[in-house]
């Protein structure tokens, strides 16, 4: 094994036990632009990799490797068993690897388009973007969709690699005319500290070593701005801000609030703003297990307590009392979709925005962005690597910042209330202003003093179940007794609905979304006007019948499952709907060709095959119980 | 505000987030456990842990899978730890693996470290129904490594699917779980060899005394020094147990475990062998080299 350029040693003598900084950087390429033969031969000049490691890779190069006899220094990245036999990198790759001036983290991102979630996620977390560009193509929309993304993402710094320069005999002119356009590109993003190499990943060509045929070329190797481009932001820029991750109490006596400073510092004495909830204290002490502290900043993992106690949860801000944070229910945000499934307006998603979890959902998609040249297009729905800008609510206020102040503060994943799996990732712009300044006003005379005039619970009994199931009928039924027992009711129908309510909406699952959005609010609206409001509504997804339920306190929403086979369903079929369905003259039909989700937990479920309509009505009765009444 | 009126930044980075990467989890998790296998990683994680949650005691166990064939002298660590106040300490042996008579010496490396360490896994994590498992794994160790989550997630039987991963952006961590499933949780997922020997120095954590220097006795079979810890070590023909100068970069079996020759005997000097070394550290782990991408397809089993 032949010795890189440089030494191990000279780490060794720079006074080892200290820790180095350390610089995160992502590299953004296409399938072909030598991503991972860069980063193999960074390791290699570097003398980061092992003589074992080089055996193996050695080994694999016979097997596996592009590069004939030599050794394909790429296969030291791409570690899953399936990428070797394909030959291309599936997933984000990270690699730690120390030079004598810094300490660095690389995120080998994919350069697929379909995998456009992986390299977000590369650069979620990176200071820097080393950004390649073949020399022979120049750039390509993938060069702008990747800078657009880790723009979008929160990075400030870029690194253009013009790479194979020696398959274009080290051309001036190529390389110049590359770096312009690049530069006028990321202009229009907004991107504007960029540094231009021309390099050769394959023979390492000014990576470490200046390179003996670009004596035209005055800027440093792509290693020396590395070592030294200042990408840190000074901690004290921004006002004290830490969202609370945990709080620690092993005893009545001690209640610590344990969290990462986010932006800013803070001393002991400081006032401070528990945020969403506006209470003032003081920060009694910063602990560290050795010695308690009198100072923290940005970047920190601390553990505060507050002078008096006052009450703070997993999810709340601690921020400085002068500087206070917003909060608002009510966002514009850009978000990148990560699922199978395409988001829709209306679908109700968990949102985690720093330590805090709610429930959120998209309320309009105003555009979506093609990420290659940055043109805005309508949108009806963000499908899997689609870039949006959209208005996002959620359920409560949340304490936020926009993005480009602050990542920790600004960012949100989006995750899929039934499968758990992260299917977003967005970035806050800013607070629509109308929630700032509408507030939910409380009134003297409450819901609960309706009701009692009524001499009654208010509740929502939300009927669901695929057309024909049996709803309206067991719905009509169901107001008939409870009328005959004096109750105050009101029947919202699907179909009738649609006459006048909802009469602009149609069919699509977009649609569909936004008419269970308007029953739901409307049926919470008769709650608390102190009615027993019956919906009956086919409400085919588990997420929106969620939604409907979290607009309610607990108890008054009952969700009740009306049960029957679709064969059944479709046997009966009184509007001649299914056969139409089958015969495709109505699109998007529940059970034919549109899913329906049968409810996790339902609080009822009635079997209309096997019970009569009073029997199913009986067991409701029994269900209101006691609380009815 | 203008400038810091901090005298001092204190703390690594590295160390800030891996408190924090443990703080989500366990805020996140049911019954959250750390798995401890007695290195210096494992070391450096549970003095971390410790430090997050300090003053309160560690929030939940330790679990050390045993599998009767660790170094002695790891053992007698363990259970200095274990006698420590704040420290519940499991451990779990596959008794079926014992009663079968498994060892390395008679079954191989592949089937014994499948039955005496994956399947003990499973095992213990299944009798405890941990959801969140702390684990010192770090992305620099190996190749599938580097690519594996800080939060990632495990199916019902342990599997890991490379393909299935979630997205992981910033530090937001998505810890939801369906029934059955679990996470496994790497808070030092970003460091290096060098920075677990930079804080084990800076923080004057206690290691197991094998990873310095001393002389002990080796055998030299295929090319790798292995120390005869007891009397159950088989000699092959020819082979004395000689006193050589050696130390352990990485602890398990020993066995299993390759020793080096060295004269670092404080950890100034492993510092600065370990900047220098030639060698990756899991060269001297024998399993890893059971076949090509041996540990990503014991990873999907579950080996962790």
């Amino acid at each position: 094994m032949s010795r890189g350029a440089g030494s191990r040693k000279d780490v060794a003598s720079k006074d080892g036990a200290k820790f180095p900084s350390t610089l995160r950087f992502v590299l953004c390429g296409g399938v072909d632009d030598g991503k991972s033969t860069l980063i193999g031969r960074i390791l290699y000049e570097c003398r980061q990799v092992f003589a074992d490691q080089v055996r193996a890779v050695e080994e694999d190069s016979r097997r596996y490797g592009t590069q004939g006899d030599a050794p394909d220094l790429a296969l030291l990245l791409d570690g899953l068993r399936d990428e070797r036999r394909q030959g291309i990198t599936i997933d984000v790759a990270y690699r730690s690897f120390e030079t004598a001036r810094r300490r660095f983290i690389v995120a080998d991102a994919p350069g697929h388009e379909q995998y456009t979630r992986n390299m977000a996620t590369g650069t979620s977390t990176a200071d820097l973007a080393v950004v390649m560009a073949d020399a022979r193509k120049g750039i390509l929309p993938q060069t702008g969709r990747h800078t657009r993304i880790a723009a979008m993402f929160g990075v400030h710094h870029f690194v253009l690699a013009v790479n194979k320069m020696d398959l274009v005999q080290w051309d001036r002119d190529a390389f110049e005319s590359i770096d312009a356009a690049y530069r006028t590109m990321a202009k229009e993003i907004g991107v504007s500290r960029v540094v231009s190499a021309p390099v050769s990943a394959l023979t390492g060509d000014n990576l470490r070593r200046r390179s003996p045929h670009t004596p035209w070329y005055a800027g440093p190797t792509l290693l020396e701005h590395l070592e030294t481009v200042e990408v840190g932001r000074p901690a004290v820029q921004r006002p004290f801000r830490m969202p609370v991750q945990y709080v620690n109490r092993p005893d009545p006596d001690f209640r610590g609030y344990c969290g990462r400073i986010a932006t800013g510092e803070v001393v002991t004495g400081d006032r401070v703003r528990i945020e969403p909830a506006g209470t003032v204290a003081e920060v009694e002490s910063i602990l560290a297990r050795r010695a308690a502290r009198d100072g923290a900043a940005r970047g920190d993992s601390v553990t505060l307590t507050l002078r008096p106690e006052v009450d703070v949860i997993r999810g709340d801000v601690i921020a400085a009392a002068g500087d206070p944070l917003e909060a608002a229910d009510q966002l514009r945000a850009r978000v990148l979709w990560m699922g199978d499934e395409p988001m829709a307006a209306g679908r109700s998603y968990r949102m985690r925005l720093h330590t805090h979890e709610v429930d959120a959902w998209v309320t309009r998609i105003r555009h979506r962005v093609d990420v290659s040249d940055g043109s805005e297009l309508a949108a009806e729905r963000l499908e899997l690597n689609d870039l949006g800008v959209v208005n996002l609510a959620t359920r409560r206020p949340v304490p936020f910042a926009p993005f480009a102040q602050s990542r920790a503060l600004g960012g949100f994943i989006l995750i899929d209330r039934l499968t758990n799996a992260t299917v977003g990732a967005g970035t806050i712009m800013f607070s629509l202003m109308r929630a700032a300044n509408l507030k939910w006003r409380d009134f003297s005379v409450t819901r609960d003093k309706r009701a009692e005039m009524k001499r009654q619970r208010a509740r929502c009994l939300w009927l669901t179940g695929l057309s024909a199931s049996g709803k309206s009928t067991l719905a009509d039924l169901l107001e008939r007794r409870l009328a005959s027992e004096g109750r105050h009711t009101y029947l919202l129908d699907g179909d009738n609905v649609r006459h006048g309510l909802n009469r602009d909406l149609g069919f699509t699952e977009t649609d569909r979304v936004e008419n269970i959005r308007r029953v739901s609010e409307v049926a919470r609206l008769m709650v608390d006007a102190g009615l027993v409001v019956i919906v009956s509504f086919i409400s085919p997804f588990q997420s929106e019948r969620d939604f409907a339920r979290g607009l309610f306190k607990p108890g008054d929403f009952m969700e009740i499952f009306v049960d029957a086979p679709i064969e059944v369903c479709a046997r009966r079929d009184p509007k001649g709907l299914y056969a139409k369905a089958r015969r495709g003259e109505i699109r998007n039909f529940t059970g034919v060709d549109s899913a329906y989700e049968r409810p996790e937990r339902p609080d009822l479920r009635l079997d209309t095959e096997k019970l009569s309509p009073e029997e199913c009505v009986d067991l409701v009765m029994r269900a209101l119980g006691s609380g009815h009444g | 505000m203008g400038t810091s009126r901090l005298n001092h930044h204190w703390s690594a980075a590295l160390k800030s987030e891996a408190m924090s990467i443990i703080r989500e989890g366990v805020a996140a998790a049911a019954r959250p456990v750390m798995l401890y296998s007695i290195g210096k990683d494992s070391s450096v994680l549970l003095h971390l842990a410790r430090e997050a949650f300090w003053p309160a005691p560690l929030p939940m166990p330790l679990l050390h899978v045993d599998t009767t064939w660790k170094f002695r002298e790891m053992i007698a660590f363990r259970d200095r730890v274990a006698a420590e106040a704040d420290i519940e300490m499991v451990v779990h042996t596959n008794r079926q693996g014992v009663d079968d008579g498994v060892t390395p010496f008679t079954h191989g490396s592949a089937h014994y470290t499948e039955v005496m360490k994956t399947v003990a896994l499973r095992q213990a994590l299944d009798a405890g129904r941990y959801d969140m498992i702390f684990v010192g794994a770090r992305r620099d160790e190996e190749k599938s490594r580097a690519k594996e989550r800080v939060f990632s997630l495990r199916d019902a039987a342990h599997q890991w699917d490379p393909r299935a991963q979630r997205p992981e952006l910033w530090d937001l961590y998505n810890a939801r779980l369906n029934p059955g499933e679990s996470l496994r949780v790497s808070p030092l997922s970003n460091w290096s060899e060098t920075d677990i020997w930079r804080y084990i120095a800076q923080e004057e954590i206690p290691i197991v005394p094998l990873y310095y220097a001393a002389a002990r006795p080796v055998v030299e079979r295929r090319g790798q020094l292995i120390m005869v810890d007891d009397e159950r070590m088989p000699l092959e023909l020819g082979e004395t147990p000689a006193q050589r100068h050696v130390r352990f970069r990485t602890l398990g079996c020993y066995p299993l475990t390759a020793a080096v020759e060295s004269d670092a005997d404080s950890l100034e000097a492993v510092i600065a062998e370990t900047l220098a070394a030639d060698h990756s550290e899991r060269e001297g782990r024998l399993i890893d080299h059971d076949g090509e991408a041996s540990m990503e397809l014991k990873k999907r089993d579950g080996y962790f």
